[in-house]
């Protein structure tokens, strides 16, 4: 228990390190306003990511609806500052909140259903919330909520990122997380053990919605508006991708993977007319070469390391 | 409103609707064709019926055919398109996790997207008139001959395919691939010709849609097929997914809803409306409404 | 437990320092003393791409003819573009890159209001005007707490304006008494000019008998038209693009409702007559920036320069991009220079200068004036109908 409390204040201190290296290159201005645009957009997908990565990965539920989650919490962190006047901590704890009281709602219900046809609802749930917010003119319906101050900065999302992900990784592993893998690997199996299926589900689809909720709000933060195209369905599988494309139930893969698919985007924005192209080919040829995702549903550790140096394997550890 | 003019505007509205779900039906339908066959979510389906249609665009205005070449022409290349797709990026993915695939999907229907809108700009085309469009009026009901012709076309083929699944050679190997594509490996059939020709069959159907569609609202565009795709798939699920008489009944019923929630309570909410009822409906019928209900055995 | 997660910590580490590098290689690119950069935030993909790329079409072609007589200031003027789907984030992002990577001097565009006012707040950050051609809300060039935002103008008509228009054309000239709105409810652009149209008309003393709503791409309106027969409208209202106008006017004559229909500048398309067929589209009526049967050269001249180029008809948005280019060019001129803030001040001072879409002077607000007409379309020829001047 103590080398692992001792690890786990290991990774603090190189996250601080890489947050002060960072954050002084930015400061010097090595790091151009258009990198950290893109390095804040990379933290708010790592969120989107893990937390997805938790409900699709983890607990084996096709969920894809999740930028109908991150739209709550954008709206509503939003209406907290603009609406309220209320400081922005609270903006971002009231995104998650409302986020993730809408994924324990529609949790329950829907998370009865299965495989595709859970994806289908909800799909059609995430496009009912965007529906739903262009019918709200207290938000601006259609020409989005406007006038929002830029609260979000690198800071902001690095150290929810990091948040994010230290809770996701803890969650998994704590009993309750396991209580989600076992879902995942076997239900029926998992209800025969004791398992109450139902609650771990609803459990995982609340917390990932809630962190939604968190990027969405950050996210708000950062672009003056919030506008309802932001949230369509091709955000959603946009997120899909992130947690596909690392490896379903591997965290460091949908932290590469976050990090890989918003470079490549912003390395493609001076193509314009080819971007959307390249981008598909890449994602086909892609997926055609690493079907389990970047690391498969497994963690990318130093033991990964030694193996591709040839070093000998240390099962035993 | 009086009684009378409800019921006018109720049936009206039926008519309205009946006509929309046709062309979700026809969409649909291959759509449950291919994911019966292969359980996959082709999320470029919609995207092979936006190039059927301006396959038959081109035929139309280039090449000068009439309106039955120009669909044959269409079904064919969006068959071809169909079994290249399937060649190229899913079969190497056979074993791999389903969600790869559809991965593997959405990415094809980016390319097919956004590689047409390279190719033919993203402004919208308008189709020649190749079909004569008369309103036929039925007492106060008004009905578009075409809306009729959408309706027939895919009433007839909701028959020939379920006479194709149900009583063929390949309707046969298909239903065993679907069943088991190991066993039916054993037993002699030819699983990848099976799916490629369904994907083949699923596409032409596509582009057979995509053509009508084009002919009947008569403005096509790279990125027509995102929506219906989406709804069409909506109403297979509905209908109960790999079902093909559910394709057709979840289509209009989709087509249905959408109209008279339009009609009698509000179009802003007609889309929202229209997923809602799929979810009621899913929740106290998970596999869809003529969707088997398979027990997972332990 | 491993050590996986210190191992994970090195490679975002790795993955930083790579894009370290990456803004130290690729970073600002080089200064070519013989052209003038100008940014082009567009639509290029995603949901509204065609209106993007049609006002790029109308710069391009701008850019093309003054490149083609020498240039401004002896140098060449290029445009430098960069993709925003269509959404406000990714204008933002899009931006950026234009001001910090590709040192534009001026940002043209987006098309879609929100995603200018996504953009917007960087360009004044940075002190970079943007010019946009087509974003009609109000608040675009006004801020919230009423001032002029220093660096953002555009080139068209905003809401207030062109619904006013249509609105007192509608109680005065039509005549009529009810009216109907059917508006995009996905728009911005839409949902603005049915707004003001509804405030006006009511003014007026007309009365609005059903308000109906459609999303943007949508092929089907029969069940909300049949809705709106129902309420029996004296006119219909239907402020939105030429895509879906052709639709539902085509659609409205099929379940014979001859109802007079009116609209606004995103009518403007030859599309709309291909669509809808020249007979439904008797007894429509939208108001616009110039009338075809004004043998203006000016007009003429563009149209068929546009024509020759790009093998189809120029619809308003094309008109609007062509427009803020030649704006755009007339400012660097008279600044004579390529400084952001001298062309934002010569952008601020535009006054009579002749455009595709008739004679444009900026007001204090950065918006132009100009007069709008109000277009019959007759046979599926545009007429002119009324002038009116703001």
């Amino acid at each position: 228990m103590r080398v692992k409390a001792k690890r786990d204040l290991l990774s603090l201190g190189a996250c601080l390190l890489l947050y002060a290296i960072i954050q002084l290159l930015i400061e010097v201005d090595v790091i151009g306003q258009f990198w950290v645009l893109n390095i804040v957009l990379i933290g708010i997908n790592i969120i989107l990511g893990v937390s997805l990565n938790l409900i699709n990965g983890f607990t084996g539920q096709f969920s894809i609806g999740h930028a109908g989650f991150m739209a709550v919490g954008a709206y509503v962190g939003a209406v907290m500052t603009v609406k309220l006047h209320l400081p922005f901590i609270v903006a971002i704890l009231a995104g998650a909140a409302g986020a993730g009281i809408l994924g324990f709602a529609i949790g329950l219900p829907t998370l009865r259903l299965s495989g595709d046809y859970l994806a289908i609802a909800t799909l059609g749930l995430g496009e009912i919330i965007r529906i739903t917010i262009l019918n709200i003119p207290y938000v601006g319906g259609a020409s989005g909520l406007m006038g929002i101050p830029r609260l979000t900065n690198f800071t902001w999302v690095f150290f929810a990122t990091v948040f994010t992900v230290f809770f996701i990784k803890n969650f998994i592993n704590s009993s309750h997380g396991r209580a989600c893998i076992s879902v995942r690997e076997n239900e029926i199996a998992a209800e025969a053990m004791g398992v109450d299926t139902t609650k771990y589900k609803v459990m995982a689809f609340t917390i990932g919605a809630a962190f939604a909720g968190v990027a969405g709000a950050l996210f708000a933060h950062y672009f003056y508006i919030v506008h309802p195209a932001s949230f369509t369905f091709m955000k959603s599988f946009d997120l899909l991708t992130i947690v596909v494309l690392g490896g379903l139930g591997s965290i460091t893969g949908s932290i590469t993977a976050a990090i890989l698919l918003t470079f490549v985007s912003a390395a493609l924005a001076g193509y314009p007319e080819m971007r959307m192209v390249i981008y598909s080919l890449m994602l086909i040829g892609l997926m055609l070469f690493r079907p389990q995702g970047l690391f498969g549903n497994k963690e990318i550790s130093l033991k990964f390391f030694n193996r591709l140096k040839g070093g000998s394997p240390r099962d035993a550890a | 409103m009086d009684s009378s003019s409800f019921l006018m505007q109720f049936a009206q509205q039926l008519i309205n609707g009946v006509s929309l779900g046709s062309i979700y039906a026809l969409i649909a339908l291959g759509y449950t064709m291919v994911y019966g066959t292969i359980k996959l979510i082709n999320f470029a389906h919609g995207d092979v019926y936006m190039v059927g249609a301006y396959i038959g665009f081109f035929a139309t205005t280039v090449l000068g055919l009439g309106f039955l070449p120009a669909l044959l022409l269409a079904m064919v290349g969006a068959g071809i398109l169909g079994m290249f797709i399937e060649r190229a990026a899913y079969r190497p993915l056979r074993n791999a996790p389903k969600i790869a695939v559809l991965i593997t999907a959405i990415g094809v229907s980016l390319f097919l997207e956004y590689g047409s809108m390279l190719l033919v700009t993203p402004q919208p085309r308008t189709f020649p008139a190749v079909l004569s469009s008369t309103p036929i009026h039925i007492g106060g009901l008004i009905i578009n001959s075409q809306q009729v012709l959408i309706l027939g076309v895919s009433l007839f083929l909701m028959v020939v395919l379920t006479y194709v699944v149900n009583y063929t050679k390949l309707g046969k190997a298909m239903r065993a691939v679907s069943f088991d594509t190991d066993t039916a490996r054993l037993m002699g059939i030819d699983v990848d010709k099976v799916i490629s020709y369904t994907f083949a069959v699923g596409s032409a159907l596509a582009a057979a849609a995509g053509v009508l569609v084009g002919v009947y609202y008569n403005s096509i565009d790279p990125l027509m097929g995102i929506m219906p795709g989406l709804k069409a798939f909506v109403a297979a699920v509905l209908g109960g997914i790999g079902v093909i008489p559910g394709a057709m009944l979840g289509g209009v019923l989709m087509g249905v809803i959408e109209a008279l929630v339009s009609g009698f309570i509000s179009s802003t909410f007609r889309d929202a409306a229209a997923f809602g009822i799929l979810i009621i409906i899913l929740l106290f019928k998970p596999a869809g409404l003529l969707g088997k209900n398979i027990r997972e055995k332990v | 437990m491993s050590k996986k997660w210190l191992s994970l910590i090195s490679m975002v580490l790795a993955i930083g320092m790579v894009a370290v590098l990456a803004v130290g290689c690729g970073g600002p690119a080089k200064t070519d003393s013989t052209e003038i950069k100008i940014g082009g935030d567009f639509e290029i993909t995603g949901g509204v791409a065609n209106f993007g790329k049609s006002t790029v079409n109308g710069i391009q072609l701008a850019f093309k003819e003054v490149n083609a007589k020498g240039g401004i200031l002896g140098k060449k003027i290029v445009l430098v573009l960069a993709d925003n789907k269509s959404e406000p984030s990714e204008a933002a992002n899009a931006i950026t890159k234009l001001i910090t990577q590709d040192k534009v001097v001026t940002v043209l565009g987006p098309v879609a209001s929100s995603n200018v006012l996504a953009a917007s707040q960087i360009a004044i950050d940075n002190k970079i005007p943007l010019l946009t051609a087509t974003a009609t809300a109000s608040k675009v060039t006004v801020g919230d707490d009423g001032k002029v935002k220093d660096y953002i103008f555009r080139a068209c008509f905003i809401d207030p304006f062109q619904g006013e228009v249509m609105a007192n054309f509608a109680a005065k000239s039509l005549k009529v008494k009810t009216a109907a709105i059917y508006v995009d409810n996905a728009s911005d652009y839409s949902k603005g000019l049915a707004q003001v149209f509804e405030e006006k008309f009511i003014k007026n003393g007309g009365q609005i008998v059903a308000r109906e709503a459609f999303l943007a791409k949508d092929t089907d309106f029969k069940s909300a038209l049949t809705k709106m027969k129902a309420s029996n409208p004296d006119v219909i209202f239907i402020p939105a693009y030429y895509q879906e106008v052709g639709l539902i006017v085509k659609q409205a004559r099929e379940l014979g409702m001859n109802t007079p229909m009116i609209g606004t500048d995103g009518w403007d398309s030859p599309k709309v007559v291909e669509i809808a067929g020249a007979a439904a589209l008797n007894n429509t009526f939208f108001s616009n920036h110039y009338s075809p049967e004004d043998k203006d050269p000016h007009v003429t001249s563009f149209v068929e320069a546009y024509k020759k180029e790009y093998g189809q008809v120029p619809d308003a948005l094309a008109a609007l991009g062509y427009d803020a280019a030649l704006m755009l060019i007339d400012a660097i001129k008279r600044a004579n220079s390529a400084e952001p803030a001298k062309i934002k001040d010569a952008l601020a001072q535009t006054k009579n200068l002749q455009v595709s879409t008739g004679i444009l002077t900026l007001d204090a607000s950065h918006n132009p004036v100009k007069s709008a007409v109000v277009i019959e379309l007759k046979d599926g020829k545009q007429t002119f109908k009324e002038k009116i001047n703001p």
